[in-house]
């Protein structure tokens, strides 16, 4: 997807401080009920101009393939480019530490008044949701294997086979990562290798 | 929860760290087996509720793991699961985001991103099925949880409606005794 940065006029700015980068991301993540991804993309590149449309999503795409959660990812991105390893901890310290002391109070209260029927209904109907929204957020990036170079099916199977092992055989992860993930990183290897030959 | 044991649980979070490709919340079926079915620290619904309650909060999802550490071990648990899954994934994506960035159309990390993109994918669906297993299996809730699941599902490929809501309307649900 290209997206024409000429489209928004206003010139980018930056944060002046550690001090306004600190509490940009606290603000951001405040406001990220069942996610920081679309808040960070509207505080970020609409409100406050610091990235343009097309550097988001280029260090989103870096910050998916890394370990760790992509928004703590792009947090230390950002506040790296910015101030370097000072701006990192700045930005993920922004992100991590209201929320943080919310959630936990959250947990301490739960325990409480778990044995209530009310808070235990509510959090059961909350946890069905949150099933759903993760797998829509793995249905919406199901699209993304028409652009992988190993071709829309093995991608595919590969997402199966792994889905399986972990959900189905309860597997230990490390070895599906080492073991299929690594398979497949091989064979995206030789699919590059046959797509930069000229083929006509 | 002896000192040995929380040595063990901050350990496994580190492994986690670096294995959580696509976000720590693609690792949760593996804290699940390691928690719950191994170590017996949670129990199925203490798993689920913890997950919930993150949910419900604002902040990043990650912190789910905070509060399976508080659920395991109190406060201690919270500071090992947290600073376990966060330590590695930062100092490794700090140094790999700038050593990559250089290197970003070069055939190996090409091959890195596009072979794992598929893991991801599988791994996100695995969660969501972990997620929804303990609901479903109980007969009672069968059917009203798969009602909120596909509802949520529809409304979040086809409006561009705020989570925020479907998580109220998914406590309303629970408060009604739908689910």
């Amino acid at each position: 997807m290209s997206v024409p940065a000429s489209s928004e006029s206003t010139p980018l700015a930056a944060p002046a401080t550690l001090r306004e980068l600190f509490f940009a991301f606290n603000r951001l993540s405040l406001q990220g009920f069942g996610g920081v991804l679309p808040v960070a993309q509207r505080e970020l590149v609409e409100r406050r101009r610091w990235l343009d449309k097309q550097q988001f999503v280029e260090m989103l795409a870096v910050s998916q393939v890394l370990p760790g959660p992509n928004v703590v990812n792009l947090a230390l991105m950002f506040g790296d480019r910015c101030f370097g390893l000072r701006g990192a901890i700045t930005a993920l310290a922004g992100m991590m530490l209201a929320p943080l002391v919310v959630v936990l109070m959250l947990t301490a209260l739960y325990g409480q008044y778990s044995h209530h029927p009310l808070v235990s209904g509510a959090l059961r109907g909350m946890g069905a949701v949150a099933a759903g929204l993760v797998v829509s957020t793995a249905l919406k990036l199901l699209a993304t294997v028409r652009h992988n170079p190993m071709g829309r099916w093995l991608a595919l199977g590969f997402a199966a086979l792994t889905f399986v092992s972990v959900a189905l055989l309860r597997l230990p992860l490390v070895w599906v990562v080492v073991g299929l993930g690594s398979l497949a990183m091989a064979v995206a290897w030789y699919c590059l290798g046959r797509t930069e030959e000229p083929s006509q | 929860m002896t000192g040995a044991e929380l040595l063990g649980l901050f350990g496994h979070f580190l492994l986690l760290s670096l294995l959580a490709v696509g976000g720590a919340i693609t690792t949760a079926p593996d804290m699940h087996r390691y928690m719950v079915t191994e170590q017996h620290w949670l129990t199925d619904a203490q798993f689920t509720s913890s997950i919930a309650i993150a949910q419900a909060a604002p902040g990043p999802n990650l912190l789910f793991v905070a509060v399976l550490g508080w659920n395991a071990a109190g406060p201690v648990g919270a500071f090992a699961t947290t600073a376990g899954i966060l330590l590695p994934s930062t100092v490794l994506s700090l140094w790999a985001t700038r050593w990559g960035s250089q290197r970003r159309e070069t055939r190996f990390v090409r091959s890195f991103t596009n072979g794992l993109t598929p893991l991801t994918l599988g791994l996100l669906l695995a969660t969501g099925w972990i997620l929804a297993e303990p609901y479903v299996r109980v007969p009672q809730y069968r059917w009203g949880a798969l009602g909120l699941i596909a509802i949520t599902v529809l409304v979040m490929l086809r409006t561009k409606a705020s989570p925020m809501w479907l998580v109220a309307l998914g406590a309303l649900a629970g408060v009604l005794g739908i689910v």
